[in-house]
């Protein structure tokens, strides 16, 4: 051992007690009459609300409408209540609230950030009860929105990764309701009406389908108040049926021609869903092959060995259903089949033999060590309630966390990577210059 | 391989610590070292935070991009430490790590449980005076910075644009140049221009260490001094003045490459917090700014995107933390088919108004509400706290800005706003940057 390690680890020594025991946050959670569920976090160092609702009103909704979920979402807060969009800004940031919006593939939802001081919380979260309980979808409005998403889609033709993107859920989903882009296709939008908008819309945003979480330094009962008063006049709905399983697809490679320095690579599988029991062993084997930044197995292939690329990296999507498992990187053009070697030799590599007890051991010291990290901030906490409440996962998901990891073994990893992963179904999607392909016969 | 003593210090330290409303504690060591520490009790951690006052503007043409470059050889090793160890130490400690390169500023961070601090510490020391930079590992990391290129800039035609908007809009200034540095000085750069930046700019007397996070202020400065202590001072010499010619005359550039949407963006050259001759003006424009572009409800957004509906989205953006003048930008995407020109003239009748007549008091108050409830929100954010303090002081502000933020913010007139218009939103002090896109099959817009 070098001099300086043995320093190190004297330090380590000293220091290695039991890291400060992070409390999770304790999690309240109580229905409102009319179903919707309500998820709170007392946090009280600082005088700041943060609000999420989130209903089951993704793209995954879309069914032959392909943005609809997303132009819905984007319109709530141009009209409601007899407010036109300038007056619903205006209420929101008189008082220094921010409010915004958005939908992916599972859910649409609704944020507002503001101060706990009474006149502007209140006449915040007025304004944003009004946006979800009487939405106006005004037809110009409504057109205009459309046009934005015009303008995204052709903003997207000259964004490579945004078009291997598209093309990886289309390869891997097929007919499954993932296979469609949040955003939409140019036909898709041109042919959504106001019609299917506001049906859209009283079909999913109620109160069965929906989840408020609360973190903010709030009493219980203010937090209860709160809730009631935001989300009582919604109908009460029921909650969106379960979407189908996907079906693992046919092995294919997708090259789409584009003109840029860098080949973006993309290599999909089916991955998992939320609340997959194998979640913890997949969740650690990642963060050793490609999920942990300049430290991952991935990076250091690829990157640090080889100098191919500047980001490399894998992910889970874990959503309601078989979200995918994403390989990825971009690289230079003329490296692409060397780039493509590593990566997939490396994955079919590592689900075969696992992490070294050695990597296993950092993984784990490095994730629940750093756990704290990932609630020491209120926008962190919502997020995760959010998720917690969204999908359905137990309360005490994060207070859990820690020994969930710790208990990970190298032979939990192998298996579950074979059992989830299946490399014969996968999908690779390059987004770059003609000719690369060859590259790869070489 | 010389061993590190882990001394404890005893060094004759001229302590100067202050603590006052922010509850910011700042302390010098003996060898120029800065510690600013704010304790925040909210999570058991804390993030480290060193910052070295050097950043592209103090490059020059030839070795452009070469901050950012040593900014990716510090993780290859050290006399004590492999390459890439340094991450893998701090991950093993459940810390993350990363660092920053800006016009102004190198900085390093990490972000750990509190009690794992003296990590963290110890690594930075060693790296700020025993870095031991190596061919092999040059060559290589030169070409992922290339790839770095590449992914940031030549594939993202906004990105082209701004690149070449920035050299335009910046004549004399040193911002002219790119963070990442032009390809060409990448191609050219040698493992000893690297050698002679890190010799030049890294020692304890051009550095300031922030730590934000749940840990006690002297604490910290004596496990500073514990691990930076020893780490000889440098006599650093600040950097030559490389100012912006005032109100240099009016330009214009259009870039036609491949792209689909097109952008228009005109940038005035205004002081910034360091090159103001009047505080006031500062706080002046920062009302501006959020007056057309604070929220859904600004002008830009409620007049542009909404009302006229030419603009698929508009805004405007100042930021006073830069060490040389800067610029108010504003920027616009069409909506539909209307055309750059018609946007030139939409934005042109704002900046129009801006300086023909003065705010309302209600939109005043209202920019004064979203300025102070924003700066409250950013406190949530720990990195982020630690980071406005690191750009404030290289930036050669000083954090003590902070203290003087609100009072500024709330003593804006309407009249003054009114007025940094009519000074400085000017033809003299104006760039226009056109993006026209080459479509496929070669039709341009």
């Amino acid at each position: 051992m070098r001099p300086f390690l043995r320093t190190l680890s004297i330090l380590w020594l000293v220091l290695w007690l039991p890291l400060a025991q992070a409390n999770s946050p304790e999690i309240r959670h109580w229905q409102l009459d009319n179903g919707a569920r309500v998820y709170f976090v007392q946090t009280e160092t600082l005088p700041i609300v943060d609000l999420r609702v989130t209903f089951d009103a993704g793209a995954a909704r879309d069914g032959e409408q392909a943005g609809l979920a997303r132009l819905t979402n984007s319109l709530l807060s141009q009209g409601a209540a007899g407010l036109n969009a300038d007056e619903l800004a205006l209420a929101f940031e008189s008082v220094g609230a921010r409010y915004s919006s958005g939908s992916e593939r599972d859910m649409a939802w609704l944020q507002l950030r503001s101060l706990t001081r009474p006149e502007a919380l209140t006449a915040a979260t007025d304004t944003l009860a009004m946006i979800l309980a009487a939405p106006e979808f005004p037809e110009a409005d409504l057109e205009r929105q459309r046009r934005q998403m015009l303008v995204a889609l052709q903003a997207e033709r000259q964004s490579p990764p945004t078009i291997a993107e598209r093309a990886l859920y289309e390869a891997l989903y097929g007919d499954h309701p993932y296979a469609s882009a949040p955003q939409g296709t140019e036909d898709s939008v041109r042919a959504l009406s106001r019609e299917a908008v506001v049906e859209f819309h009283e079909q999913y945003y109620t109160a069965g389908n929906a989840v408020l979480a609360i973190v903010g330094d709030l009493s219980a009962n203010e937090a209860r108040e709160l809730s009631e008063r935001l989300l009582a006049d919604l109908p009460a709905g029921d909650r969106a049926p379960q979407l189908p399983e996907p079906e693992p697809p046919e092995p294919q490679t997708v090259h789409i021609p584009y003109p840029s320095a860098q080949t973006h690579v993309l290599i999909g599988q089916l991955g998992i869903a939320r609340g997959d029991e194998d979640y913890f062993p997949l969740y650690v084997g990642n963060h050793i092959l490609g999920g942990s930044g300049l430290v991952s197995m991935l990076v250091h292939e690829m990157r640090e060995r080889r100098g191919l690329s500047y980001s490399s990296y894998s992910y889970f999507v874990p959503s309601a259903e078989r979200g995918p498992f994403i390989l990825g990187t971009q690289v230079r053009a003329d490296r692409t089949g060397e780039a493509l070697e590593v990566l997939e030799n490396l994955f079919v590599e590592f689900r075969a033999e696992g992490p070294s007890a050695d990597r296993l051991q950092a993984a784990q010291e490095n994730i629940t060590g750093s756990f704290p990290l990932n609630i020491d901030s209120n926008r962190k906490i919502v997020g995760y309630v959010s998720m917690i409440g969204f999908y359905g996962l137990p309360l005490d998901h994060l207070d859990t966390f820690i020994g969930q990891v710790e208990a990970v073994t190298q032979a939990a990893i192998v298996s579950s990577f074979q059992n989830r992963l299946d490399p014969e179904h996968r999908v690779r999607i390059l987004v770059g210059p003609e000719g690369i392909l060859a590259d790869e016969d070489e | 391989m010389k061993r590190i003593i882990v001394t404890i210090c005893l060094l004759a330290v001229a302590w100067m610590a202050q603590a006052d409303d922010l509850g910011i504690y700042e302390y010098e060591l003996d060898n120029g070292l800065t510690v600013l520490v704010r304790p925040d009790h909210r999570a058991p951690v804390a993030v480290s935070q060193l910052w070295y006052r050097v950043g592209s503007s103090y490059e020059y043409r030839g070795v452009t991009g070469i901050s950012h470059m040593l900014e990716h050889m510090m993780f290859k090793g050290t006399e004590r430490l492999a390459p890439g160890e340094f991450s893998h130490i701090i991950a093993r400690h459940g810390g993350r790590d990363n660092a920053m390169t800006g016009r102004d500023f190198t900085a390093y961070h990490q972000q750990l449980a509190a009690d794992r601090l003296a990590i963290a510490f110890e690594l930075e020391a060693d790296r700020m005076h025993r870095l031991q930079l190596t061919e092999e590992e040059f060559v290589n990391e030169m070409e992922v910075v290339k790839e770095e290129r590449r992914q940031r800039v030549d594939d993202i035609p906004t990105a082209v644009m701004m690149e070449r908007f920035f050299a335009t809009a910046y004549t004399s200034s040193t911002y002219h140049q790119p963070i990442i540095g032009w390809q060409e000085d990448l191609d050219n750069m040698t493992l000893d221009d690297v050698q002679a930046w890190y010799d030049r700019w890294y020692g304890p007397d051009n550095a300031i260490l922030i730590v934000v996070g749940d840990v006690e202020p002297e604490a910290v400065r004596d496990l500073a001094a514990e691990y930076f202590g020893d780490v000889p001072a440098r006599d650093i010499a600040p950097p030559k003045p490389s100012h912006d010619i005032p109100a240099p005359g009016e330009r214009r550039i259009a870039v036609r490459i491949p792209a689909e949407v097109p952008v228009i963006v005109m940038g005035y050259q205004v002081p910034s917090g360091a090159t103001a001759d009047e505080e006031w003006e500062t706080y002046a424009l920062t009302v501006l700014a959020t007056v057309l572009s604070g929220g859904s409800a600004a002008r830009l957004p409620s007049q542009l995107v909404r009302g006229q509906e030419i603009a698929a989205s508009a805004g405007a953006s100042y930021s006073p933390i830069a060490r040389l003048d800067t610029l108010f930008l504003f920027s616009a995407n069409p909506a539909g088919d209307t055309g750059l020109d018609t946007l030139e003239q939409a934005l042109n009748a704002e900046i129009e108004r801006a300086r023909e007549e003065p705010i309302s008091e209600a939109e005043l108050e209202r920019a004064q509400n979203q300025i102070m409830a924003d700066h409250l929100f950013e406190l949530d954010s720990m990195f982020y706290q630690a980071m406005q303090i690191g750009m404030l002081e290289t930036a050669d502000i000083g954090w003590r800005e902070l203290e003087r933020f609100e009072a500024g913010i709330r003593s804006v007139t309407p009249e003054q706003v009114q007025q940094v218009a009519q000074r400085y939103l000017i033809p003299d002090r104006l760039t226009v940057g056109l993006l026209e896109p080459i479509r496929q099959g070669g039709e341009q817009e």
